[in-house]
């Protein structure tokens, strides 16, 4: 993985930028010291490890204003940080680059029921959200598997989902305002309680842009009520392909389920093994459905869908009966990373969407992939939306296997953007998927989006490395290339 | 009288405005020009009529996506979709006959431009949660695309959300991909009658509070309304549950079957309910749902004859003011109050809307950057010059 070069004139200033930044951020809020900064040198995609140039937690707004006014004008480059759960090494440290810390903002600042909604600093995690509402009914319903740790921060960073997506939307669709930082050190506020935006609706393109448009520094979520129950289905299949067909047949059929997920065989030995969920061994494609709302439209659903399952050859349906029940079939699902974990060295875990349509031909491929490449390969995915996260197996200290395990990588994403897909649904590009972002776009496309990133931060000085493969810069990218004299195109109807 | 340029495919598209851009003409994008009564008026060199570029290029129900050419009529997409009981769940109003024109105008994309929404907005989101991805054409005549086809996608910027909402002054499209969701079997409405303004939105922020999945809030003049929509013994249980936890609001009860709360709610969506006179002023409010009775009082307090109308649970607000040489604009947005919100002036005459800001003014930083984010996809301002003043 290649970041761009450090840049001398900076390292050779370390001293003085310690210094500014201890004028900023008093007391231990400035880390320098190499023990002390060896925490913050990777996130969850830990193949990748950095020491950045110095690390600094600001405990408020102002502190952050200054420290960004003060990188913007003496141009020092800046990797925001959330929780550090990133999958795609969004928030890698950069050597010549400050490493800005958000951890300390970790308040609940006010629940309003009556609205519907929370404000809450961005170091709060995903589940602490939840946490502070749930004695009231009420949750947020974006729940990526690292819930536990990860920040809204990062989630507002990264555009998170997790298994209840297809229902009720990721990030994006769960947010109502946010406050930002510019790299000027300006203050802005983008939304609020109140829905939509009254000018360009810049609080959908921060949600998703990877920590490289500016700093967030409080967060106003939606909260939902707790659904009155909630159901999970388990249905196996003989063929991927049968489960595969169900999970079209129950959109089809007008059903939303909460959550569609798939587990292919290998997968559902791995945590069957590692957690007893009384999974069926001898299905090839294994379905979680979870159904949730009022008890007699969930009771109506899984009627349905279970019919749905027999028709397309299920050889097992069974549904949880309690919610102890509904707990241990999810807990083979969100135990399949690790499970996997069980049997494997190392595993690299990608995160391709495609149309629901295509995953029979996908797995298939995938499956023909894996002999290519000598390396075996578990799908454990969500189903429901398309986006699959299959897991390959390999042995990082054999240098060629991981040098296969990259290839074969690579090699899925290209084919999910060849079959109508996307090179991530849910984990961000980060340094991850950097050099394979011309396989989906184009360089026009690209230079589209780095003039919207210069329209930011015009000296490319946040989250530098990350997304783009190559940066451009901002002078020449504002360059407007007139071609005058030519005549008017002749075969264009007008009137 | 301005020339009309009309392309007719994706190519031609992006030749017209490499023209455009090479001959300095600003161009006033439209698909059939149903919405050119909304924002502020623009004097352009010439019409960008994209109603050439039509069509559905894909649609597969079980992939809950269609995708479709931007001069697709909204008539066209509905009926298409409907054909397979599915819907655009961010509800899309028809603002044809609010604005004086014919009902049934307009184009999906031009929906979009306004990231329009329905009363469904509260549970289903506005157009931005439900445009994928698209393909158009850039101020540099240039065509680039973004997003895509598949329900989650976080591979670069979220471009969608940028252009819903930006009224054809970013970008060109040639075509969308956007989510559908399945049609409800059902739609029943309770009506609690006799709420006054507080009492209402205390009774619509409970439901909306509650686990019983209320899928729209409107309250006109002593009529409250909350939607249920789904599957038949759902609706059934989830109205007598909505009863029981209303019951000591002390609002008489009443409901509506499904057909008639289809025409109810259609008529809430299309801004139906102001009787206003044809002349008078049209304003949209967002604000947080438990503001809007203080917000109504407080410009009650300027001007008496306001008539008021709450979708969104009290988070939109739809009023009728008498005419004005300024909209009453100050007033309007005086009375916001500071918990935050919006107001858009939706219908005036064209001398009142060149004259007063039609969007809400934004604080110095962030116009500033929602100038250079305009200047990042069209540096010689061709599309739509001014519309978003």
């Amino acid at each position: 993985m290649q970041m761009p070069p450090l840049d001398p004139a900076i390292l050779a200033r370390r001293g003085d930028i310690v210094a500014a930044l201890r004028a900023i951020v008093p007391g231990e809020g400035v880390i320098d010291d190499l023990e002390g900064m060896r925490p913050y040198e990777c996130d969850a995609l830990s193949a990748y490890r950095q020491m950045p140039l110095v690390v600094v937690l600001p405990e408020t707004v102002a502190q952050v204003s200054a420290i960004l006014r003060y990188c913007q004008d003496n141009k020092v480059k800046v990797v925001p940080r959330g929780a550090g759960t990133s999958l795609s090494g969004g928030s890698m440290p950069v050597g010549d680059a400050i490493l800005l810390g958000l951890g300390k903002f970790n308040r609940v600042l006010e629940i309003d029921y009556a609205n519907r909604c929370a404000r809450v600093q961005p170091g709060v995690t995903n589940l602490g959200v939840t946490k502070a509402v749930e004695h009231e009914g009420f949750y947020y319903a974006p729940d990526p598997s690292s819930q536990i740790a990860c920040s809204i921060g990062g989630n507002v960073a990264e555009n998170s989902g997790g298994v209840h997506c297809l229902k009720y939307g990721l990030t994006t669709n769960n947010l109502l305002g946010i406050e930002l930082v510019l790299m000027t050190g300006e203050v802005v506020r983008l939304g609020g309680k109140h829905l939509d935006s009254e000018g360009y609706d810049l609080l959908g393109v921060m949600t998703g842009s990877e920590g490289l448009l500016g700093v967030v520094t409080e967060v106003t979520v939606r909260l939902l009520r707790k659904p009155a129950t909630a159901r999970a289905v388990l249905l196996g299949f003989p063929t991927e392909a049968a489960a595969a067909d169900c999970v079209a047949a129950v959109i089809a059929s007008g059903i939303i389920p909460a959550g569609m997920e798939m587990m292919d065989k290998d997968a559902v030995k791995c945590a069957e093994a590692y957690v007893g969920a009384g999974y069926p061994l001898d299905a090839e494609g294994l379905l979680i459905v979870e159904l949730d709302g009022p008890p007699v439209e969930v009771d109506y659903l899984v009627e349905r869908v279970a019919e749905i399952a027999k028709g397309r050859g299920a050889t097992t349906v069974r549904v949880s009966n309690d919610e102890q029940e509904r707990v241990l079939f999810w807990a083979g699902r969100k135990a399949a990373f690790p499970a996997v974990g069980q049997i494997t060295p190392d595993y690299m875990c990608l995160d391709g969407s495609v149309p629901r349509g295509r995953l029979v031909e996908v797995l298939a491929e995938m499956r023909e992939m894996s002999k290519q490449h000598r390396l075996r390969v578990v799908n454990v995915f969500h189903a429901g939306d398309g986006n699959l996260h299959p897991l390959i197996l390999f042995d990082a200290n054999d240098p060629d296997e991981l040098r296969r395990a990259e290839e074969f990588g690579a090699d899925i994403l290209r084919l999910c953007v060849r079959v109508g897909g996307v090179l991530t649904g849910e984990h961000g590009v980060g340094i991850e998927k950097r050099d394979l972002m011309g396989v989906q776009f184009t360089e026009i496309d690209l230079d589209q989006q780095m003039r919207l990133k210069c329209a930011f931060d015009p000296d490319h000085l946040l989250n530098p490395g990350k997304v783009f493969p190559q940066l451009r810069r901002c002078a020449e990218l504002g360059r407007v290339v007139v071609h005058h004299n030519k005549l008017p195109f002749p075969d264009i109807p007008r009137f | 009288m301005t020339s009309t340029i009309k392309p007719r495919d994706a190519s031609e598209l992006r030749q017209a405005v490499e023209w455009a851009l090479n001959d300095g003409t600003t161009l006033d994008v439209r698909g059939q020009g149903s919405k050119i009564g909304l924002g502020k008026p623009m004097n352009c060199d010439q019409v960008l009529d994209l109603s050439g570029i039509s069509g559905i290029v894909d649609y597969a129900p079980e992939e809950l996506v269609v995708t479709l050419r931007a001069g697709t009529p909204m008539r066209d997409v509905e009926a298409l979709l409907a054909q397979r009981n599915q819907m655009l769940a961010f509800e899309p109003p028809d603002l044809g006959p609010l604005l004086g024109r014919e009902a049934g105008q307009g184009t999906l994309v031009g929906a979009v431009m306004g990231n329009l929404a329905g009363p469904r907005r509260l549970s289903a989101g506005a157009a931005r949660d439900h445009l994928l991805g698209f393909s158009g054409v850039n101020g540099r005549g240039e065509s680039f695309k973004s997003g895509g086809k598949v329900m989650k996608n976080v591979t670069g910027y979220d471009l969608s959300k940028l252009l819903a909402g930006s009224w054809g002054t970013l970008a060109v499209l040639d075509q969308v991909s956007v989510k559908v969701l399945p049609a409800p079997d059902q739609t029943r409405t309770l009506l609690l009658l006799g709420l006054d303004e507080a009492a209402a939105v205390r009774a619509m922020c409970a439901a909306l509070g509650s686990p019983h999945e209320v899928s729209g809030a409107a309250h006109l003049p002593g009529k409250t309304a909350l939607r249920l929509e789904g599957v038949a013994p759902s609706v059934e249980a989830r109205l007598k549950a909505l009863r029981e936890l209303l019951a000591d609001s002390g609002a008489k009860m009443a409901e509506l079957g499904t057909l008639e709360s289809r025409v109810f709610w259609r008529e809430v969506r299309d801004v139906a309910p102001l009787k206003a006179a044809p002349e008078a002023v049209i304003w949209k409010i967002s604000c947080p749902p438990t503001e809007g009775p203080a917000i109504v009082a407080r410009l009650k307090v300027q001007r008496p004859g306001v008539e008021a109308f709450y979708d969104w649970s009290g988070g939109l607000i739809w009023l009728a003011l008498p005419p004005s040489a300024d909209a009453d604009h100050a007033i309007v947005r005086g009375a916001l109050g500071a918990k935050g919100g919006h107001a858009t002036l939706m219908r005036a005459p064209q001398a009142v809307r060149a004259a007063v800001p039609v969007f809400q003014p934004q604080p110095a930083a962030l116009a500033a950057l929602a100038s250079r984010v305009k200047e990042s996809f069209d540096p010689k301002r061709l599309f739509n010059p001014g519309r978003m003043g």
